[in-house]
């Protein structure tokens, strides 16, 4: 392990790389890439990467990067990509085919806002576009937490209780082209830690078989069904994979979210990426005069992990949901889902936020607003629009 | 029906009984002919949407006796890059066979097809070319000659066919050919020539579909022989994207009859000009790059037999 100083599609792609590598002794590895900023270095990267049994495909749109992908994990290699924006609209066809086809691709997601107009500047609903795709979906608020989130998702996603593949998502820019100091991992430690990776219904000369053709509703249902209780074994794997993790690089990845101060909170925020670690230091702050408030990052958006998260917000009766992305029509994603985690309770009080859209910072300031509101409401109301113009 | 080898137990035949093509459909025969020309040799299928995923039936059966995957519509390109990408990296010597409809090939995949080809991956591309989009019921296609009445052509398509195989050789790939499937000489030649090298191999097959063309399923063979002959669809291979060779001139059999057993060209029926001014501009071309850039001399052709 050395400490060094790594931008978020650095760590990103590093950790990739080492995933891919040690893929070796196996099939190996292959990804189908394509460039869009902010996510562009990761794919640099990964041409760059001397693999010892692997291949980079530089296709011609996002599509086919994921059409490459698919083709090579059903030839059972340990596949993988990045992408951004636009680029994951582009893709979206074969992102369903993969979760559907549950081939373990990972790819990161550098969350960057949907054009037009034109915006190169974070926003999550790229990768929130794609939550009814059967993919696992995690969202990183640090470089580190970020490189450890890609080995992890490997893990998870060739376990053959999943068998899906998984999106790491991170900050276009914020976190994608900032330096933060990483304990990188070294190749043996990579090894040691993702077993080789096995595909169960990968193409098979001996008993040849027709993969995706048609099937009727009851056997579409199973499928579906089937998908659905792999994202809930994904709960365990998960916390085994963390176990497994800290034993081999002697730290602990945050597992589906992390509470902080909820214990005796009376209002809790929920927020993901880095407005988390923004959030964080407020909640300290307030603290401090003696506010009874907490604060949960959402790490884990699919599956939605309801059973933690009712944990986490224990006997709290007012929770606030800070979404940097919007459902036009309806409001913020992280909002819908914390809502039908909370429908039993009548007596919760659950507002909505949307706050940097399309890439504003999202200060200190915004977020005291935010809790300042919070703090003088009786009711909840429609999601309100708090940035800096709104 | 021509038979194919017949040493294969019939589960172990690429296209197997019981799938679900219509009576006279050319994939039929094109993928008995694609079987027997590859021998003991398994390939594996990819097939984006059209009716040739349609043929493997519903799941758990198949109607494919060898490893097959379906892609979306434009990808079979891309998910046959992965695939040959990984087989080459473990020294897995089996074909990847794309296996495609035109609206797949002509239309929504061009751009994937057209990449694969740029880097020359290690894939035999064949599209099966009903001139139609036959899985949606019938629509045109860049693929549907002109004069031709689709689902949303009513009077007639108005504007001429793509010349996929010049594309394909402006890609300068080592092999472009066209296969016919009143020609089985022909088709099993030109398959195991392709089989015979590596990169990018593209094969185009006319491919009769009694449902959308409204012709009889017991005259798709004719219906072919009548097109190569009537110089509709050339027989020719270019090696390189730049070496020409012509496998059968025409000889000036009229495209009437062609025209006449089918209902789609209603609109034309008795007024071929349209498609006679096609012949002969495809012809122009043809003759020219054969003339300009004969094959004969290659060391490429050298090794065809
Ligand atoms: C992205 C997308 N758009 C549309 C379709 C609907 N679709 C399925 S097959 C098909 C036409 C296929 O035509 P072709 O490739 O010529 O094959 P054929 O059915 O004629 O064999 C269409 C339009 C689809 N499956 N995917
Ligand atoms: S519709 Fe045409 S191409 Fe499709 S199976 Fe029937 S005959 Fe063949
Ligand atoms: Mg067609």
């Amino acid at each position: 392990m050395s400490r060094s100083l790594a931008t978020g599609n650095h760590a990103a792609g590093h950790a990739l790389a080492l995933a891919g590598e040690a893929n070796r002794n196996a099939r190996g590895c292959c990804a189908g890439a394509y460039p869009i900023t902010p996510q562009t270095e990761i794919i640099e990267y990964l041409s760059g990467f001397p693999f010892s049994k692997g291949r980079i495909v530089l296709v011609e749109s996002e599509h086919s990067a994921m059409g490459v992908c698919i083709g090579a994990a059903l030839s059972g290699a340990r596949t993988f990509t990045a992408s951004s924006s636009n680029g994951l609209a582009y893709m979206t066809e074969n992102i369903f085919a993969a979760g559907y086809y549950r081939l373990p691709t990972v790819m990161i997601a550098v969350n960057r806002t949907l054009g037009p107009p034109w915006n190169i500047w974070v926003d999550q609903g790229d990768s929130l576009m794609m939550r009814d795709a059967a993919w696992m979906q995690f969202y990183c608020d640090s470089h580190q937490d970020l490189q450890d989130t890609v080995l992890m998702a490997f893990r998870v996603a060739e376990d053959k209780r999943v068998m899906l593949p998984v999106i790491v998502a991170m900050d276009g820019f914020v976190t994608s082209h900032t330096q933060m100091v990483v304990d990188e991992p070294t190749q043996e430690q990579v090894d040691a830690f993702l077993p080789e990776c096995v595909i169960p219904h990968k193409l098979k000369h001996d008993h040849p078989s027709t993969f995706g053709g048609m099937t009727w509703p009851s056997e579409t249902e199973h499928h579906r069904w089937e998908i659905q209780h792999s994202m809930e074994n994904a709960m365990t794997v998960l916390e085994e994979a963390r176990d497994e993790f800290e034993k081999i690089f002697g730290r602990r990845p945050a597992g589906a979210l992390e509470a902080f101060e909820t214990e005796d909170a009376e209002t809790i925020f929920i927020a993901c990426n880095t407005m988390a670690r923004t959030l964080r230091n407020v909640v300290i702050e307030r603290r401090k005069k003696g506010e009874k408030i907490g604060m949960i990052r959402s790490k884990l958006f699919r599956p939605f992990p309801r059973k933690e998260l009712l944990e986490a917000i224990g006997p709290a009766k007012r929770v606030a949901v800070l979404d940097r992305n919007h459902s036009p029509g309806s409001g913020g994603i992280f909002w819908q889902e914390v809502a039908a985690t909370l429908s039993h309770d009548p007596d919760m009080l659950l507002q909505d936020y949307l706050v940097g859209l399309g890439g504003g910072d999202v200060t200190p300031e915004n977020i005291n607003a935010i809790i300042d509101d919070m703090s003088e409401r009786t009711t909840a109301s429609d999601p309100e629009w708090k940035d800096d113009t709104a | 029906m021509t038979a194919t080898t017949p040493s294969k137990p019939y589960e172990n035949h690429l296209l197997r009984p019981g799938n679900t093509n219509c009576a006279g459909c050319g994939m039929s025969i094109g993928l008995q002919w694609l079987d027997e020309a590859l021998g003991d040799e398994q390939p594996v299928l990819v097939i984006p949407s059209c009716c040739g995923i349609v043929t493997a039936g519903a799941f758990p059966t198949s109607g494919y006796g060898v490893p097959t995957t379906a892609t979306t519509f434009a990808s079979s390109p891309a998910v046959a890059t992965g695939i040959s990408a990984v087989a080459k990296m473990n020294d897995i010597d089996n074909p990847v066979i794309c296996w495609a409809g035109d609206g797949g090939t002509y239309d929504i995949g061009l751009a994937t097809l057209s990449a694969a080809a740029e880097r020359n991956e290690d894939i035999i591309y064949i599209c099966y070319d009903n001139e139609i989009y036959g899985n949606t019921g019938g629509q045109r296609s860049g693929a549907t000659p002109i004069g031709a009445v689709t689902a949303t052509t009513p009077a007639g398509k108005g504007e001429r066919k793509k010349d996929i195989m010049a594309i394909m050789a402006a890609h300068r790939v080592p092999y472009a050919a066209t296969l016919s499937i009143s020609h089985r000489e022909d088709f099993l030649r030109k398959i195991r020539y392709a089989r015979s090298i590596k990169g990018f191999r593209f094969l185009l097959m006319l491919s009769p579909c009694p449902t959308g063309w409204k012709s009889e399923p017991d005259q798709s063979t004719e219906l072919v022989e009548i097109a190569v002959r009537s110089g509709l669809f050339p027989l020719y291979e270019i090696f390189d994207g730049c070496r020409y060779r012509i496998n059968q001139r025409p000889d000036n059999m009229a495209v009437d009859s062609y025209i006449e057993q089918q209902r789609r060209f209603r609109q034309i029926w008795g007024d071929p000009d349209a498609l006679n001014a096609h012949i002969d501009a495809q012809w122009r071309y043809l003759d020219g790059m054969a003339t300009v850039f004969p094959a004969k001399d290659s060391p490429v052709t050298a090794a065809v037999t």
